[in-house]
């Protein structure tokens, strides 16, 4: 049975946002932490598995980001008992590629050449073909 | 304390001075962490989509039904990918810039197409075809570049700036 919700695009544009910037917020935050702890593979051979997951886990970054994207994963909830999945998964999956890569420039300093602005360009456009 | 939280993370990354330097940091155990996180994520999904439908509509009144999703062996495979997903990912982005590992990694979406395709015999229509063209030649379009930004340390910017 198809389920078809009331078209609101105000309030579908307000939760692809939402998941949107949570996503983006989240992952950067993570991605920073693993840069201020370092190379994993590094800390394990020092320290061990144990070693290794403790520095991630004691890191505030990388909690926040844990928030975040948990944030995310409940929006994406909410949104998909509100619109409909063809509307809320494309769009929110594929713009969220777009906003990591800006965000990565901006925030992490991140080299990101026209290769990789291609690369997002190129992923965005697919995941939108797959999942519409 | 929180805006300190949220505003001084990022000021260690780079403190100004040396232009940025990509270089790759890529070997072949790295590349098969990167494997990992492209094929769990998606595969982790499927399973947890299947389990959870064996497990029916949950009320937000009953949310102790919850629990029975943890007897349905597709549920405790999907979380265990998952659990697999977060570990490689959180590795590799120890190694690798974020804009390189989310497109790298996209290639799961496509690996899982075509297992449908192939295994369960699903239809998959042109526009997913687009799709994943699109989504592949993205994935060899990063994976021939460099995979990581070599941050100045601060005493570089310094010797830098002195010049």
């Amino acid at each position: 049975m198809t389920i078809h919700y009331p078209h609101d695009p105000g309030a579908e544009a307000a939760m692809i946002a939402a998941i949107v910037v949570s996503a983006t917020v989240g992952d950067v935050l993570i991605a920073s932490a693993m840069r201020t702890i370092g190379d994993l593979d590094h800390i394990k051979a020092e320290r061990g598995l144990g070693g290794a997951i403790l520095a991630v886990l004691v890191n505030l970054r990388f909690l926040f980001g844990v928030i975040f994207l948990t944030i995310s994963f409940f929006s994406l909830l909410y949104a998909l008992s509100r619109a409909n999945l063809s509307l809320i998964a494309p769009a929110s999956a594929s713009l969220t590629f777009v906003t990591n890569a800006v965000a990565a420039k901006f925030f992490l300093h991140e080299n990101v050449d026209r290769r990789r602005w291609i690369a997002a360009a190129l992923v965005c456009a697919g995941v939108a073909f797959m999942t519409a | 304390m929180l805006a300190i939280l949220l505003l001084e993370p990022f000021s260690d990354h780079y403190t100004g001075g040396p232009r940025l330097m990509t270089k790759s940091t890529m070997t072949l155990r790295r590349w098969f962490i990167l494997g990992i996180v492209a094929v769990t994520a998606p595969l982790g999904d499927t399973l947890l989509s299947f389990g959870m439908e064996e497990v029916g509509p949950v009320s937000i009144h009953h949310l102790a039904t919850l629990f029975h999703a943890f007897r349905i062996p597709e549920v405790l495979i999907g979380i265990a990918l998952l659990i697999a997903f977060f570990g490689s990912y959180l590795a590799s982005l120890s190694w690798a810039d974020l804009t390189f590992v989310l497109p790298a990694t996209s290639i799961g979406n496509v690996i899982v197409a075509l297992l449908a395709r192939f295994w369960k015999h699903e239809h998959i229509s042109p526009m997913r075809w687009v799709g994943i063209v699109l989504i592949t030649a993205a994935v060899g379009f990063i994976a021939r570049g460099p995979s990581y930004t070599e941050m100045p340390k601060p005493h570089d910017a310094v010797e830098a700036q002195a010049q």
